[in-house]
């Protein structure tokens, strides 16, 4: 008995270590990643030919007031020191102040990243809930006439450039059926008027009590939201279909099927559950994707996200926005990796 | 093939649809504006040097004076009242309007309208210079510009300049009153409350500020506290639409009232629409080539003047600004006090061939043009390319984002520079200034105007242009502009070509919205809707 529990004892002992080893190389993998990152995106930031004092003061400042600029924002220094000097104020969690809206970087994402948050959120919901089915549906009937639908639809997905998709959509859609609101997040007219508490609008709405506003977020992302989606269920419907292709081939789906078990269990259950793993990581991917913001799409439908916070920070050289936006991209990534990595232990308890 | 078969069928779908439109209505008491509003960076009227900052200064900030929209040469009192001159020209004393209440309730004195131009100076932010350039300094500046009683504010001046010169100053968004109470108890280790300012509101003006989220929307509301004529507008909603063909869409369905950023296709587009009206306003900015005469063939003087004749003037107006822009070939742009309309070229081949002929280089020579890379400029580029090509010119356009395009211009690295230049404010000395004056043209200069960035050296020019700013007569001051830009068009190595046109579209039950010769001349407060 006492021997027992002392070698049980001594494999515990083992095992967290292992996890602690684990953990640590986690921890030393993504802190090098990040600091890899801001490196890169820092040294750009420096290299491109443009000024960022430029963006500080504008186009007409006199030379002594650009000389003041340049030394308050310390480009006067060597290019590690700047590093260096950066680099100490992240770990504090200072990302500086953005130049073009004059308010600390941090702020300005915890504005915009709730935009593209519930953008891609919502069109990732979308693009599993259709892509994984219509994926299905394609490999169970390979070569018939629903395999070439999809095919088709993720052709037009792949080929057609998104900004032309979405002034179309916004032609059919809002101006000419009005079944969706236009551009924006909500009617112009609540601008102003209602304070977000998570950023995320259809959360907020609900939380505040106020269902008109509601469904008037609703109206404005669905098109968005439904374009986006149509991209990421492209590709969700594709891998889908070879996934499931394959897994229709092995032999225990014959088996399975010789048992007698109804075809519909074989599909969804015994083949489904056995792609879910990879399809996981599909998803994944195509959501972190959809996370770094999509410039066009928030362009046409004057999305205020993370996409068009970057492009335009980058256009006037606003280095603290960018490098804060690709950190936080950065964040993201491994964060919905490690999501995934979680799934996995859930999905296959092999992996655990 | 697919993309084909996509494409005809949606706009098979749209042609379909089109036969019935769905409109919706902006609230009557709300005017919705898209507009590209990204470029505001501060809301402080001592800091804002921005469009669109400055068109929220000029409707939420009154400011001592102002000038007719329609008839520049006319200045009216706003906040002050009336004005009067010293004999010596140095003194000018301004009787502050009395029961003037900021919103926040305020009474608005003479101590709020110093406080306001002294901080302009003091804080030294990049429109100070509208102000610093009568002489006034952050030592100096409490003793220039002070209030003698509570309705009298006196301003010193260094010199004895032309009255209209600081009067049109003053006119800028430097004029802005603020309300000093509220900014100075915001105040944060002596920064005269300008990082709370920078966000927030404290003034007077037919609106006030509800809310501005940078980059997405700006929101003012009705002053009704105001001491002028209150708006009809309870309300104005700005939201940031960047993309032109969403701002049409917006438009024709009704959700805005106003479209400000439609491009020649969008105008094109919604000119046989009966909902919606076009307003035009011709505005201070004009299109120029700057020729740097460091450049060895550049610097040729029968150089300058052959390419002022390889450029097609109507035929860009016409084809690549459609309506948004007209040939203008003055530095000074109409709307100005004393403007010269004179249009001396034209494309001329054979004139300019000569002259380079005279200039030793009868085969043409290469050279580079910066271009930024956005639609008009790049055409325009385009369209200038072959007809200097006719003259054996070998152009060759790199193309750049603004920032990129502009730093190079600033270190005087390029050789041709086409760009686009706005007044600061609406004396003529703005444009004077940096097209016809360089007083230091070494690398190191303390000033860097247009002249000085195109490596041009004129000293005789230069105190020509010094000469205007000190006439006190206003119609010999508008000769002495006269004849500097006549001068200016032969032989300066600018090409000057056009100048702006703003266009808005509006729906046609939108009036009284009044876009002025510059950016801060636009107005919302007589706007009505039927």
């Amino acid at each position: 008995m006492t021997d027992l529990a002392k070698s049980g004892g001594g494999m515990d002992y083992r095992r967290h270590f292992a996890r602690l080893k684990r953990l640590a190389g986690t921890v030393l993998s993504v802190a090098t990643t990040f600091l890899g990152l801001l490196l890169v995106t820092f040294l750009i930031g420096r290299v491109v030919p443009i000024d960022p004092v430029l963006a500080a003061v504008g186009d007409r400042a006199p030379a002594d007031i650009y000389e003041r600029v340049r030394e308050e924002m310390g480009l006067n220094l060597p290019l590690w020191h700047q590093f260096a000097i950066y680099l100490g104020k992240v770990l504090q969690g200072d990302f500086g102040q953005s130049v073009l809206t004059a308010r600390p970087v941090l702020d300005d994402i915890r504005r915009v990243f709730p935009a593209t948050l519930e953008l891609a959120s919502v069109a990732t919901v979308i693009g599993v809930l259709l892509g994984v089915p219509a994926g299905v549906m394609a490999a169970v009937h390979e070569g018939k006439w629903i395999d070439h639908l999809v095919r088709f639809i993720g052709l037009i997905g792949y080929s057609v450039p998104i900004f032309w998709l979405g002034l179309v959509g916004l032609l059919v859609f809002y101006a000419q059926l009005g079944w969706v609101a236009g551009p924006g997040r909500i009617d112009f007219i609540y601008d102003g008027y209602f304070d977000p508490i998570t950023g995320l609008m259809l959360v907020d709405t609900l939380l505040q009590g106020e269902i008109e506003i509601f469904w008037n977020a609703l109206a404005h992302i669905a098109l968005p939201a439904c374009l986006l989606a149509y991209f990421s269920l492209a590709y969700i419907a594709r891998m889908t279909r070879s996934l499931m292709l394959e897994q229709l081939q092995q032999e225990y789906i014959v088996t399975a099927r010789v048992k007698g078990l109804p075809e519909r269990s074989v599909i969804w259950r015994h083949a489904l559950g056995n792609v879910s793993v990879p399809l996981v990581t599909v998803i994944a991917l195509s959501y972190a994707s959809l996370l770094e913001g999509s410039v066009l799409t928030e362009t046409i439908f004057a999305w205020p996200g993370i996409g068009l916070y970057i492009t335009n920070s980058l256009l006037n050289a606003d280095m603290n926005a960018v490098l804060g936006g690709t950190i936080v991209i950065g964040a993201v990534f491994i964060g919905v990796n490690m999501l995934s990595d979680l799934l996995y232990t859930v999905l296959d308890p092999r992996a655990n | 093939m697919f993309k084909k078969f996509v494409v005809s069928a949606v706009l098979g779908v749209s042609v379909v649809l089109a036969q019935t439109p769905a409109t919706a209505a902006t609230p009557k008491d709300a005017l919705v504006m898209a507009y590209s509003i990204d470029d505001i960076i501060t809301l402080d009227p001592a800091e804002i040097f921005e469009f669109s900052g400055a068109e929220y200064s000029a409707n939420t900030y009154d400011r001592l004076i102002a000038y007719d929209v329609k008839d520049v040469s006319r200045i009216y009192g706003v906040i002050a009242e009336s004005w009067t001159i010293s004999d010596d020209g140095k003194t000018y004393t301004f009787k502050i309007r009395e029961g003037v209440k900021f919103t926040s309730g305020n009474d608005l004195t003479a101590e709020d309208a110093a406080f306001s131009l002294q901080r302009v100076i003091k804080l030294d932010k990049s429109p100070a210079f509208i102000l610093s350039q009568f002489g006034f300094t952050a030592d100096n500046v409490a003793q220039k510009i002070r209030a003698t009683d509570k309705y009298t504010l006196v301003l010193e001046t260094d010199q004895a300049y032309a009255p209209t010169f600081l009067l049109y100053c003053l006119t800028a968004g430097v004029g802005a009153v603020v309300d000093k109470k509220v900014v100075m108890s915001h105040e944060k280790d002596g920064d005269l409350g300008h990082a709370w300012l920078r966000t927030n509101y404290a003034g007077v003006g037919p609106f006030k500020l509800r809310k501005w989220t940078a980059n997405e929307s700006l929101v003012l509301e009705r002053n009704d506290t105001y001491w002028g004529e209150a708006p009809a507008m309870k309300r104005v909603l700005i939201r940031h639409v960047k993309e032109a063909a969403s701002q049409q869409l917006l438009l024709e369905k009704g959700d805005i009232d106003i479209a400000r950023n439609l491009e020649a296709d969008q105008l094109a587009s919604i000119a046989g629409n009966g909902d919606v009206k076009t307003l035009v306003a011709e505005k201070g900015a004009v299109w120029y080539l700057g020729l740097s005469q460091k450049n060895e063939y550049l610097k040729r003087p029968q150089v300058r003047q052959a390419l002022k004749y390889l450029v097609d003037y109507d035929g860009i107006a016409n084809t690549i600004l459609k309506g948004r822009g007209t040939v203008h070939q003055a530095f000074l742009p109409k709307g100005f006090l004393g403007t010269l309309t004179d249009k001396p070229f034209k494309l001329d081949v054979a004139k300019a061939k000569a002259l380079l002929a005279e200039a030793g280089l009868p085969n043409g020579f290469k050279v580079t043009m910066d271009t930024r890379n956005n639609t008009v400029t790049t055409a325009m580029a385009q369209a200038i390319q072959p007809t200097f090509a006719q003259a054996g010119i070998e152009l060759e356009i790199i193309p750049g984002d603004g920032k990129q395009t502009l730093t190079k211009y600033r270190a005087r690295n390029h050789d041709i520079y086409i760009g686009r230049w706005g007044p600061d404010y609406q004396d003529p000395h703005t444009n004077a200034d940096t097209f016809a004056r360089n007083p230091d043209n070494a690398d190191d200069a303390k000033s860097k105007p247009l002249a000085w960035r195109n490596a041009w050296d004129i000293p005789a020019m230069t105190k020509k242009a010094d000469a205007a700013i000190m006439e006190r007569d206003a119609d010999k001051r508008a000769q002495m502009y006269l004849d500097i830009q006549r001068e200016h068009q032969q032989v300066s190595p600018f090409v000057i070509m056009f100048q702006d046109i703003e266009v808005s579209a509006l729906r046609k039950n939108v009036d009284g919205f009044v876009l002025g010769p510059s950016f801060d001349s636009n107005f919302y407060a007589k706007v009505t809707k039927k």
